[in-house]
C-alpha cells in the first residue's frame, strides 16, 4: 500500500510540474507549482516514514487502538482555519464601514476577501471541524480503528491542499463566480478526489464495526458527505478554456444556472452547515452532560424528513426573479415544511439535558454546546420564515440575510465546534482536563456579545434598508437613493465590525487555551475545581 | 451491547443500543412537534392548490388563484402609471416657466424630480447636488449653459458634447498642447485668470497674460471675462471653478482643454421625467 501511495505522490508531482511548465496563465503556473511542492512533500514524507516505522503503540486500556493522531491535526487545522476566516471576516466588516481599507490593490479588495472569509470558515474552519469529528465519532461509536492506514492522512492534506488552492486562487482573482462554489474546475476536480476517498474510509469504518446497529451521528455525517459529493458535482459541471489555463465555463447558463448554484448553495447550508453539525451535536451532548438522547423515535422522524425536504428549499433563493412561478412555490413550501424537522435536532439535543441542566452553570463546555442548539433553533425558525415570498420581498437582498447567516454560522455552527474542540482537546493529548475552564468562560461571554452585537446591527440594518428600498411618497416616486440607504447603514456596519472583533478575541483565548492543554498544563489557581476529563477518569 | 434499561432521572425506558457510552431514551416525539409538522403540510399543500406549484410534462399546475408574479407587477406598475396619468399629461403640456405658477403639478413635479435626479444624477452631481471638480454643483447661481428651467431641460434633455444631434457643444481648446500659447504664456495667463478673483498675484506675469487673455480667451470667455452661457464657457471672475481653482488645475486646463460630456437623456427618460428634473435642479437654489 505504501508504494502505491508513493507512486501516487510522485505522478502528482509530475502533473504538477506539466501543469506549471505548460500554463497558459500565471495562475496554473503557480497553482501547478503549488501542487508539485505538495505531492513532493508528500512522497518525502511516505518515503521516510517507510524505513523510520515504529511498532504500533498499544493502547492500555485495552480497548480498540483508536486512531487519535488524525483526530488531533483535525484539530489544530480546525483552530488555525477557524482564526484567518474570523480575522478576514473582521477585516471586510472594516472594509464595508470604511471602503479606504481595501488599499486600492487586487488582492486586498472586498471583491476577493469576501469569498475567502466564507470560503475558510465554512470549508477550512466547518469542514475541519467535521473531518475531525466524524473521524473521532465514527471510530468511538463503531467500536473500532478508522479505517487505512493512508487514507485518511490523503483525506486530511488533501483537503488542506485544497483549502490552499482555493484561498490563494481567490486572492489572485481566480474564481468561477458562483458563491460558496467560487473555486475553478481544477481545484474543483482535486476536491471530488479528497471527498470519494473521505466516503470511503467513512464507509469502510462504518462496514467494520463492532456494534450492531449505527448511532444516529453517523447517519447525519453520511447524509452530509454523500449529499456534499454530489451537490458538489453538478454544480461544479464546467468545460475548461484550456487543459493547462485556470478559467472555464460553467455547463449551466441563464436561469438553469442560478437555480442549480442555489440547489447547490441552500443545501451547502442543509447538509455542511446543519446535517454534518448535527452528527456533531448528537456525539458531543449526550457525552458531555452524560446523559441519554431524548427520543430515539424522534432522531429517526426528524433525520428522514430533513434529508428528503432539505433538497427542495433552494428556490427560496430566487423568489420574483426569472426563476418560474411554480419553482417559487415548492421552495417556499418544503421551507415551510422544513421548519420542524430542523426543530426535531433542537428538541433532541435540549431535551438531552433533562435532568443535567446544573451543568449549564458549572461546564462553560456544555454552555457553548446548549447555546449553539439555542442558536440553531432561532436560525431554522427565522429561515423558513425568510423564505415566504411576503417576508422575503423585504428581507431579500438587504443584510437581514447576513444577519441570520451568522445567527447560523457564528451561534450554531462555531458554538458546537467550540464546544467540540475544547471536549475534543484533553481527549486527543491525553491530558485530565483542559487548562483553564474560566477561559472557556470568558470565550463564552466576550464572543456571546460579539455575536449579539453582530446579529442585531444585521437586523436592523437589513430591515431599515428594505423599508428604505421601498418607501414612496405621495405622488408614488422613490423616497431614497441607493446611495442614501447604503450611508444609513454606516453605523450598524461599524458595531457589526465591532461585534466581529470580539468574536475574534474569544477564539484566540481558545487558541491559547487549547495550546496550554497542549503542553500539559494546568492553571494553578484552578487546579481543583477544573472538569475532569472522562476518557482519563475511565481509563484510570 | 446493553439491555434496554429505565433511566433514574425521567423513569422512561432506554432503546438498549449503547454507543460509546451514549444511549437513548425511548420517548415518543412531542406531540405540539407532530402537529405543528402536520400543519406545515396541509397547509403547503392549500396552498399549491391555489398556487403555480407542480411542473408537468410541458406545462405546470396554475392554481384556483390564478396567479402570476408577472403579471401582479405588470399590474401594480400600470396601477401606477393610470394614477399619475392626468397629471403627467398636465406637466408634459405645460409651458416650464408657469409651472411654479400651479401649486399642485409645482409639487408633483418637484417630488418626481426629486426621486429621480437621486436614481440617475446623483452619481455624478452628488446626492446633495454639491457637484464634484468635473461635474457642476448644481446649488449655486453659477451656470455653465443658462440658469433658466428652459435652459436647464435643454441640457438635461440633449446633453453637452453628448451623441445626440441636438446637444449643446462647445470646446476649450488644448492651447499648449496644439502649439497656439507657449508654456510661459500659458503661465501668464493663468496668473490673470486667477488675479480675476484673487488679490496679491504675480503683477508683471498678470500684465503679460492679460494680453494674451484678449487675443485668445475672449472671444470666449467675454472681455469682462464673465463667461458667455452660448458656448458654455464659464464665469471666470467668481472663485466657483468647475475643474479646481489651484494654479496647476488651471494651467492644465489651459494646456490640455477641457471637454466632459453630460450625457442626453432624451432617450432615457420620458418627457414627464426630464420634465420634473429640471423643476427640481431648477428649485435647488440658483435657478434663474
Amino acid at each position: 500500500m505504501n508504494l502505491l501511495w508513493i507512486a501516487f505522490s510522485i505522478i502528482g508531482a509530475i502533473v504538477g510540474l506539466l501543469l506549471s511548465a505548460k500554463a497558459v496563465d500565471q495562475g496554473m503556473m503557480i497553482h501547478g507549482m503549488t501542487f508539485a511542492i505538495a505531492s513532493v512533500i508528500a512522497a518525502y514524507a511516505l518515503i521516510s516514514q517507510h524505513y523510520n516505522s515504529r511498532p504500533a503503540v498499544v493502547d492500555q486500556s485495552g480497548g480498540p487502538d483508536y486512531n487519535l493522531a488524525i483526530v488531533k491535526y483535525g484539530v489544530i487545522a480546525s483552530m488555525f482555519w477557524g482564526v484567518v476566516g474570523f480575522l478576514v471576516g473582521v477585516v471586510i466588516a472594516f472594509q464595508l464601514s470604511f471602503p479606504v481599507l481595501n488599499l486600492d490593490l487586487p488582492w486586498t479588495t472586498f471583491g476577493r476577501l469576501r469569498p475567502l472569509h466564507t470560503s475558510a470558515v465554512i470549508f477550512a474552519f466547518g469542514g475541519n471541524v467535521l473531518l475531525a469529528t466524524s473521524f473521532h465519532v465514527v471510530q468511538r461509536t463503531c467500536r473500532t480503528r478508522l479505517a487505512g492506514t493512508f487514507s485518511p492522512w490523503f483525506v486530511f492534506w488533501g483537503y488542506q491542499l485544497f483549502i490552499v488552492l482555493a484561498a490563494s486562487g481567490y486572492v489572485l482573482g481566480i474564481t468561477q463566480g458562483k458563491e460558496y462554489a467560487e473555486p475553478e474546475w481544477y481545484v474543483d476536480i482535486w476536491l471530488t478526489l479528497v471527498w470519494v476517498v473521505y466516503l470511503m474510509v467513512f464507509l469502510a469504518t462504518l462496514w467494520k464495526r463492532q456494534e450492531k446497529h449505527i448511532y444516529v451521528a453517523n447517519w447525519f455525517y453520511l447524509a452530509f458527505i454523500i449529499t456534499v459529493a454530489m451537490l458538489h458535482v453538478v454544480n461544479a459541471l464546467a468545460i475548461p478554456v484550456s487543459l493547462t489555463g485556470v478559467k472555464s465555463y460553467s455547463l449551466f447558463a441563464g436561469v438553469q444556472s442560478a437555480l442549480t448554484q442555489w440547489w447547490y448553495g441552500h443545501n451547502a447550508v442543509g447538509f455542511f452547515l446543519t446535517a454534518g453539525f448535527l452528527g456533531i451535536m448528537y456525539y458531543f451532548i449526550p457525552k458531555r452532560v452524560n446523559r441519554p438522547v431524548y427520543s430515539y423515535r424522534l432522531s429517526i422522524i426528524h433525520f428522514w424528513a430533513l434529508i428528503f425536504l432539505y433538497i427542495w428549499a433552494g428556490p427560496h433563493h430566487l423568489h420574483y426573479t426569472a426563476l418560474p412561478d411554480w419553482s417559487q412555490t415548492l421552495g417556499m413550501t418544503f421551507s415551510i415544511m422544513l421548519w420542524m424537522p430542523s426543530w426535531g435536532g433542537m428538541i433532541n439535543g435540549l431535551m438531552t439535558l433533562s435532568g443535567a441542566w446544573d451543568k449549564l452553570r458549572t461546564d462553560p463546555v456544555v454552555r457553548f454546546l446548549v447555546t449553539s442548539v439555542a442558536f440553531y433553533g432561532m436560525s431554522t425558525f427565522e429561515g423558513p420564515l425568510m423564505s415566504i415570498k411576503e417576508v422575503n420581498a423585504l428581507s431579500h437582498y438587504t443584510d437581514w440575510t447576513i444577519g441570520h447567516v451568522h445567527s447560523g454560522a457564528l451561534g450554531w455552527v462555531a458554538y458546537i465546534s467550540f464546544g467540540a474542540l475544547y471536549f475534543l482537546a484533553p481527549v486527543v493529548w491525553k491530558r485530565k482536563s483542559l487548562y483553564s475552564d474560566k477561559l472557556v468562560s470568558w470565550h463564552f461571554w466576550i464572543s456571546t456579545i460579539g455575536i449579539l452585537l453582530y446579529i442585531t446591527a444585521m437586523w436592523v440594518s437589513g430591515i431599515m434598508q428594505g423599508l428604505m428600498w421601498r418607501a414612496y411618497d405621495a405622488f408614488g416616486f422613490l423616497e431614497y437613493s441607493f446611495s442614501e440607504t447604503v450611508e444609513a447603514m454606516h453605523p450598524f456596519y461599524v458595531i457589526r465590525a465591532l461585534g466581529g472583533v470580539l468574536f475574534l478575541i474569544g477564539s484566540l483565548i481558545m487558541v491559547y487555551n487549547l495550546w496550554r492543554t497542549a503542553k500539559g498544563d494546568v492553571r494553578s489557581e484552578e487546579k481543583d475545581e477544573l472538569i475532569l476529563n472522562p476518557e482519563v477518569a475511565v481509563a484510570r | 451491547m446493553s439491555k434496554v434499561e429505565k433511566d433514574e432521572l425521567s423513569g422512561v425506558d432506554t432503546t438498549g443500543h449503547d454507543w460509546d457510552g451514549i444511549k437513548e431514551l425511548d420517548n415518543p416525539m412531542p406531540r405540539w412537534w407532530l402537529w405543528t409538522f402536520y400543519a406545515t403540510i396541509i397547509w403547503s399543500i392549500g396552498y399549491w392548490v391555489v398556487y403555480p406549484a407542480w411542473p408537468l410534462v410541458s406545462d405546470y399546475t396554475k392554481g384556483v388563484f390564478g396567479y402570476s408574479s408577472r403579471a401582479e407587477l405588470h399590474e401594480e406598475l400600470a396601477s401606477v402609471e393610470e394614477g399619475r396619468a392626468s397629471i403627467t399629461t398636465e406637466l408634459v403640456n405645460a409651458d416650464l416657466a408657469d409651472v411654479k405658477n400651479n401649486p399642485q403639478l409645482y409639487q408633483f413635479a418637484l417630488s418626481g424630480g426629486r426621486s429621480n435626479y437621486a436614481v440617475n444624477c446623483s452619481q455624478c452631481h452628488g446626492s446633495g447636488a454639491q457637484g464634484a471638480p468635473g461635474f457642476p454643483n448644481l446649488n449655486d447661481d453659477d451656470w455653465l449653459w443658462g440658469g433658466s428651467v428652459d435652459a436647464i431641460y435643454q441640457t438635461i434633455k440633449y446633453g453637452i458634447r453628448s451623441d445626440h444631434d441636438e446637444t449643446r457643444t462647445g470646446e476649450m481648446p488644448a492651447f499648449l498642447r496644439d502649439e497656439i500659447l507657449e508654456k510661459d504664456q500659458v503661465s501668464d495667463v493663468a496668473e490673470y485668470v486667477l488675479s480675476l478673483s484673487q488679490e496679491g498675484r504675480d503683477p508683471e506675469a498678470v500684465t503679460r497674460g492679460a494680453e494674451v487673455y484678449a487675443n485668445e480667451c475672449a472671444s470666449c470667455h467675454g472681455e469682462n471675462a464673465r463667461g458667455n452661457p452660448e458656448f458654455g464657457a464659464p464665469n471666470l471672475t467668481d472663485a466657483i471653478w468647475f475643474y479646481g481653482g489651484d494654479k496647476q488645475t488651471i494651467v492644465n486646463t489651459i494646456a490640455n482643454g477641457r471637454a466632459n460630456v453630460m450625457p442626453a437623456w432624451d432617450d432615457r427618460l420620458d418627457e414627464s421625467v426630464i420634465r420634473q428634473i429640471s423643476l427640481y435642479v431648477h428649485s435647488l437654489g440658483g435657478g434663474k
